[in-house]
């Protein structure tokens, strides 16, 4: 099953350790994180649904394209990073 | 025969002296003995009640808190002896743009704005000492349209304000991108006020500070709630009547010089910085716009322009005195472009005759060498109309006491101020 990780920065304000799901694409895998976590919807996602600006996901060591859909594929042994980008910090 | 006499009433005397006693007697005579005995300790009672009353915290209405939002973190400040102590900051490190101590609940909100992961909303129901994260205000999700994202996200919310005396649980917030919610249930959940947003005049609104148009201020007529009226910026003063069911756009008057000179009074597009109201008298307007100082005597509908004011009437911010409606104070700048005390010297200028005479007041403000600006909600008086706070995007603050005639720095290390409050 997938793993799902969250930044350190981000498990300060919303109790979310490593997860594993089944989900198939990152949207499902994350789906089922906030299902059990609903309070952490809104600090990965914006009001549309699309990942903040100033949040970035990884497939592996794979930064995800589909930042709106979340369409990309997640494999059964496959780990999922949720960190928190460079950007965004300046506030 | 006489000592016969004698004898029989001596002896009648003693029988009633030694006859058994009613119970009222026993009571009368109870309550003798306890007088006398409560006589008796007086002095002890006194000197116990005495070292009872050393002991005991001293009864004292309420101290006033100031509460100060930062870009890293929420402060509290309360009176101490001559100076003020700070309480623990709450999310610190965080950057908090707004900060709602509700008097008649006793509630304390605190708007977070995280760099990364939103807008965040929390309560807190003990003075600060806990803290609840509640929904955040956020825009209904739209369906793409043509490929094309059409959806907006809350950046940040700019203003928190109670509802009416008579909605204890309702709450306002403005935000930007351009927003108006309202929660019903003390911020547990919210919703977008539709009919403003989708009103087709809003896209006039364009972003003045921030890179889309968002509402800074909200007023609430304390003699009908559902009287409200808004400062946009950029997007002029819109009202309700209603409770937010319809709106119009109000605010005729008012003039600018950053478009063209065709448009220069068209109400949509004028920058309001700031708009504030005296709870006594709301149809009093005081409003701080990009251009200038307008007041209005008719609840926003049409203002008037005050020009005479020394150093400047460039500014962000106002705050009416909520039980004398000709008092107001602005912070004055430069200009738009030099967004810094007239020559380094910060003055607070305020007016008590309603905008007739201004008088600038700067004893225990930097006199020289100050670049220190005061923002749309770095100034807030109490509800009595004797004390001010003053934060700036410095990080300094300042308490103005006697109406703002003389101030005192509280702290000059803090974050950048976004916000100030009064506890009450």
């Amino acid at each position: 099953m997938p793993t799902v990780h969250f930044t350190s920065n981000l498990t300060r304000h919303v109790d979310c350790p490593p997860t594993q799901v089944e989900g198939r694409t990152v949207r499902a895998a994350l789906d089922e994180v906030f299902a059990r976590v609903p309070r952490l919807r809104g600090y990965v996602l914006d009001d549309q649904g699309a990942l903040r600006q100033h949040v970035n996901v990884f497939v592996n060591d794979e930064t995800v394209r589909d930042r709106d859909r979340l369409a990309d594929a997640v494999a059964p042994l496959d780990e999922v990073f949720v960190f928190q980008a460079l950007s965004g910090g300046c506030r | 025969m006489r000592k016969t006499k004698a004898k029989a009433k001596a002896t009648a005397n003693v029988r009633a002296k030694t006859r058994p006693k009613t119970k009222v007697a026993a009571k009368v005579a109870a309550k003798r003995v306890a007088k006398a005995v409560t006589r008796a300790i007086k002095p002890v009672t006194r000197a116990i009640k005495k070292v009872a009353r050393r002991a005991a915290p001293k009864r004292t209405a309420p101290k006033q808190i100031a509460y100060v939002a930062t870009r890293k973190g929420l402060f509290a400040f309360q009176r101490r002896g001559l100076g003020w102590s700070a309480a623990a900051p709450a999310f610190l490190g965080e950057p908090v743009s707004a900060v709602l101590p509700d008097p008649s609940t006793g509630r304390l909100y605190a708007a977070l704005r995280l760099g990364h992961f939103g807008t965040k909303l929390h309560r807190s129901d003990d003075g600060g000492t806990t803290w609840t994260e509640l929904a955040a205000p956020a825009f209904p999700k739209q369906e793409e349209k043509d490929g094309e994202k059409k959806g907006s996200s809350v950046d940040m919310v700019w203003t928190l304000v109670p509802g009416g005396a008579d909605e204890p649980e309702v709450l306002w917030a403005g935000t930007t991108p351009g927003g108006l919610f309202r929660s019903a249930d003390a911020g547990k959940s919210w919703q977008l006020i539709e009919s403003l947003w989708n009103d087709p005049a809003r896209a006039k609104w364009f972003g003045g500070g921030y890179d889309h148009p968002g509402i800074h201020s909200v007023l609430v007529d304390p003699r009908d709630s559902k009287r409200i009226r808004l400062g946009v910026s950029i997007g002029g003063v819109w009202a309700s009547s209603d409770g937010g069911a319809t709106w119009r756009q109000s605010g005729n008057g008012m003039r600018n010089a950053y478009m063209p000179p065709d448009k220069a009074g068209e109400p949509a597009t004028q920058d309001v910085h700031r708009m504030a109201s005296p709870a006594v008298n709301p149809d009093v307007v005081w409003l701080q716009h990009h251009n200038g100082i307008f007041r209005s005597t008719d609840g926003g509908a049409n203002f008037t322009e005050i020009t005479k004011v020394a150093p400047s009437v460039f500014g962000f911010v106002v705050a009416a005195h909520p039980l004398d409606p000709k008092t107001a104070w602005f912070v004055p700048g430069v200009q738009d472009v030099q967004r810094i005390p007239v020559g380094g010297r910060l003055v607070v200028t305020r007016t008590q005759d309603g905008g007739s005479t201004f008088e600038a007041i700067g004893k225990g403000l930097p006199r020289q060498d100050c670049y220190d600006l005061i923002y749309r909600h770095g100034l807030a008086v109490d509800g009595a109309g004797e004390h001010l706070v003053m934060g700036s995007t410095t990080g300094n603050l300042w308490i103005g006491d006697k109406g703002g005639s003389r101030w005192s720095l509280v702290s000059g290390h803090l974050p950048p101020i976004a916000a100030v409050a009064w506890s009450g």
